[in-house]
């Protein structure tokens, strides 16, 4: 019997001994990246990953190498790849300054469970810790911003480490995976042999769903008079968006959503009631701390969704749905956790949940619209005065788009804007940094994006700021012939640094004041169809011409220059304290 | 209640992996608390470590961190306890001039007192090396300053729980 298992391990071990190559360790990472189906990849070159770009060179037909103009590009574009896709984005860069120039998109992906797998270039490993040219420890610089990193000095554990990190990265809460390889590594020859990661015996990716907990939740949500639901990526994450939309259906539940979760239902779905939290809107923030339910799905209750925690729904009971075990009563302590993957636990909920519709406490948000329409919407959507409003030019490309488009944001104003007036029709259409708040985001974030999906619409919507902090892609945008739209929404100031300084510093406006470029004739410079837009009349047919447009576009709307974002809790307030001017 | 701030034991049973160190103790960092005390070891489960660390906070924020650090994907599992859920110790070295033990008398009855083990003693100084609570530790401390010390150090907590902790059975769980 015996003999027989060792000959069978014997004959095993010859077979993928023939299955095996003997080729360098940077043509594995590339047999790697293609195991994994990675098709595009974000990078720019140097010393130390040199090897890899050699083998970029002879797979170019197999594997889309994309220079973006800095590093950061490469890991918002891998991130804007990741999110419409749902796949996982990949970030390329050289040691040192090369890999240095990652961490703000990684931290990103951190913040906002985006899975990318970075892969940097690192000085030979005799070199290791002696200051070398380029050198830095970006493995001690990105462990507190990644899900997992990992140094490769032997190219013999490249394959094993990075089915590890695509595994990770993609797999339970998505992150960000860095993995970094010596030049040595990458010039190393070995016997390859790939085999995708099926588990690690540290890394539990999806809790167990305890039975009991949705049973106890079903209850809460079934004897509830007045439920709320707040509902996070975590539905997207999870490909839940048809159990989430059968769930509030049966239930009859109106429902709210964080910035990263919009777009998992139908803008206009009846029992869609908004955005939550500091720009939201009045009537789900208001009533948050009226409901007696509030049922969390796949959000972390961030401050800029709760304010004061300490007066947060208090009258409520609360449930969290959620699939990474720390976030549950870190910020609000629950009644009901139900852990795990959302669109396991909602296909649980769904038989257990009774038919119900709650039309009275449906009708309060109905209510507090109507307040919110007359004090806010109104003005920013049918403005009366002069200046354009970037409410009206967002209302102008949802009705061009169909609400079709894809959204991609930067971060300010205009990204606020865009959450709340943008219509969305399909899932993983809403792209931008919520948790870090990363300026610069949206136009490198947007060539991913349009990449990923280019059958779909993808507009990019930017401030004047945070535009020219990633000005620079319009280059990759030029050389890679990316249908992308950009549009940027220009009032010449940091628009939401100056709301702020208006309304808490006296109107000091310190260093918010921006003295643009002619942003047409930049556009221009790289050969792009660019048009400015001032007044009301001009606004309708720019935007047709840049939607009919089968090439990159570039549009730039001057807007009222000090206008505000309104409603508005302000930082350390009550939810219910909500502004509305 | 929660706000009190007490003396835990945490336990964290991980893959034994360079870099989880600075991973470990850059979730106590980004939360600006410091870590009393920090042991690496082997355990009792072949291939994985064991970091026993000290810390002095709340037990809300104790909970947190336990997710946080549970949450990385090279740590097996993490358990916090009282001083009263475990029996722990620690040691110490002290290096002394060789000379005192036959000159101060006092300095044997302290050793003999304080169940301190001699280490080695050569002609010029002795080691001795004391296992216990720090209290004891920081006596023997005290006592012995008088005469003075070449040398002292003194090691990060170890501590086994009076309780079970699942970590074996879940171990065996992936095997199968």
């Amino acid at each position: 019997m015996n003999t027989m298992k060792e000959m069978q391990t014997l004959k095993n071990k010859a077979q993928n001994k023939d299955a095996s190559v003997r080729i360098t360790g940077s043509e594995a990472i590339v047999k790697c990246l293609l195991e994994e189906n990675v098709k595009t990849v974000y990078g720019y070159p140097g010393g130390a990953i040199m090897p890899l770009y050699d083998e970029f060179y002879k797979y170019q037909d197999k594997i889309h190498h994309v220079l973006t103009r800095h590093e950061q590009g490469a890991t918002h574009a891998a991130q804007g790849y990741a999110r419409i896709s749902g796949d996982v984005g990949v970030a390329i860069a050289t040691s040192g300054p090369g890999a240095t120039n990652l961490i703000t998109g990684i931290a990103d992906a951190q913040i906002d469970s985006t899975p990318l797998v970075c892969i940097t270039g690192q000085v030979p490993s005799h070199l290791l810790g002696s200051d070398a040219f380029q050198e830095t420890d970006i493995v001690g610089i990105s462990t507190p911003v990644t899900k997992w990193n990992h140094q490769i000095t032997k190219a013999s554990e490249i394959p094993e480490v990075l089915a590890k990190a695509f595994y990770i990265a993609k797999s339970g809460r998505p992150g960000p995976v860095l993995i970094d390889i010596t030049k040595d590594a990458q010039f190393e020859e070995f016997d390859f042999n790939y085999e995708k990661c099926k588990g690690i015996r540290s890394y539990k990716p999806v809790p167990k769903t305890d039975e009991n907990s949705l049973v106890e939740a079903a209850k809460l949500i079934n004897e509830a008079k007045k439920p709320l639901i707040v509902w996070g990526q975590g539905v997207i994450l999870g490909k839940a968006e048809k159990e989430f939309k059968a769930v509030i259906e049966k239930a009859g539940i109106p429902s709210a959503w964080t910035i990263l979760g919009v777009s998992a239902i139908p803008t206009s779905h009846p029992l869609n009631v908004g955005m939550v939290g500091m720009h939201g809107n009045y009537a789900p923030n208001v009533l948050t701390n009226e409901c007696d339910v509030l049922i969390a799905i796949g959000m972390r209750f961030d401050d800029r969704v709760t304010g004061n925690l300490a007066t947060y729904a208090k009258q409520a009971k609360i449930v969290h749905f959620e699939i990474d075990p720390a976030e549950v009563d870190k910020n609000v302590k629950t009644d009901v956790a139900v852990l795990g993957d959302a669109k396991d636990s909602l296909e649980k909920l769904l038989p257990l949940l009774k038919e119900n519709t709650h039309i009275e406490w449906y009708e309060k948000f109905k209510d507090l619209y109507k307040i919110e329409f007359e004090k806010v919407i109104k003005k920013d959507l049918y403005p009366t005065k002069e200046g354009l409003t970037m409410g009206e030019v967002l209302k102008e490309i949802n009705t061009q788009t169909k609400g079709q488009a894809a959204i991609v944001s930067d971060v300010g104003q205009h990204q606020m804007v865009a959450c709340r007036y943008a219509e969305f029709n399909q899932t993983k259409s809403n792209i931008t940094s919520g948790g870090l708040g990363t300026m610069g985001f949206g136009l490198p974030a947007a060539i991913g994006a349009k990449m990923a999906a280019p059958e779909r619409e993808v507009i990019s919507i930017c401030g004047d700021g945070g535009y020219q902090m990633t000005i620079q892609e319009l280059g990759t945008i030029f050389q890679q012939k990316v249908a992308v739209k950009v549009v940027v929404l220009n009032n010449d100031f940091l628009g939401m640094v100056r709301q702020w300084q208006q309304l808490f510093f006296d109107k000091r406006y310190a260093s918010t004041e921006m003295v643009n470029p002619d942003f047409v004739a930049i556009a221009k410079g790289y050969y792009l169809n660019a048009k400015r837009v001032t007044k009301r009349e001009e606004l309708a047919g720019a935007v047709a011409e840049m939607v009919a447009s089968k090439e990159p576009y570039f549009l730039e709307v001057c807007v009222e220059k000090e206008d505000n974002v309104f409603p508005m809790i302000p930082s350390g307030a009550t939810v219910s304290d909500i502004r509305l001017a | 209640m929660d706000k009190e701030i007490k003396h835990f034991t945490v336990s964290i049973y991980t893959e034994n992996n360079i870099g989880l160190l600075n991973r470990i103790s850059a979730i106590f960092q980004r939360r600006h608390i410091n870590v009393e005390s920090l042991n690496t070891s082997i355990s009792e489960i072949e291939g994985v470590s064991r970091f026993t660390l000290v810390v002095d906070i709340t037990e809300d924020q104790m909970k947190k961190i336990i997710g946080q650090l549970e949450r990385q994907v090279e740590v097996i599992k993490a358990y916090y306890h009282t001083d009263e859920e475990t029996i722990y110790q620690i040691s110490a070295m002290f290096k002394i001039k060789s000379d005192l033990l036959f000159e101060e008398r006092q300095i044997q009855n302290i050793i003999k007192e304080s169940n301190a083990r001699i280490v080695t003693v050569n002609k010029e100084f002795f080691v001795l090396e004391k296992s216990g609570r720090k209290q004891e530790i920081d006596l023997l401390y005290r006592e012995l300053s008088a005469f003075g010390i070449m040398q002292f150090v003194r090691s990060g907590r170890i501590a086994v729980t009076k309780n079970q902790m699942e970590i074996s059975k879940m171990l065996e769980a992936f095997q199968h």
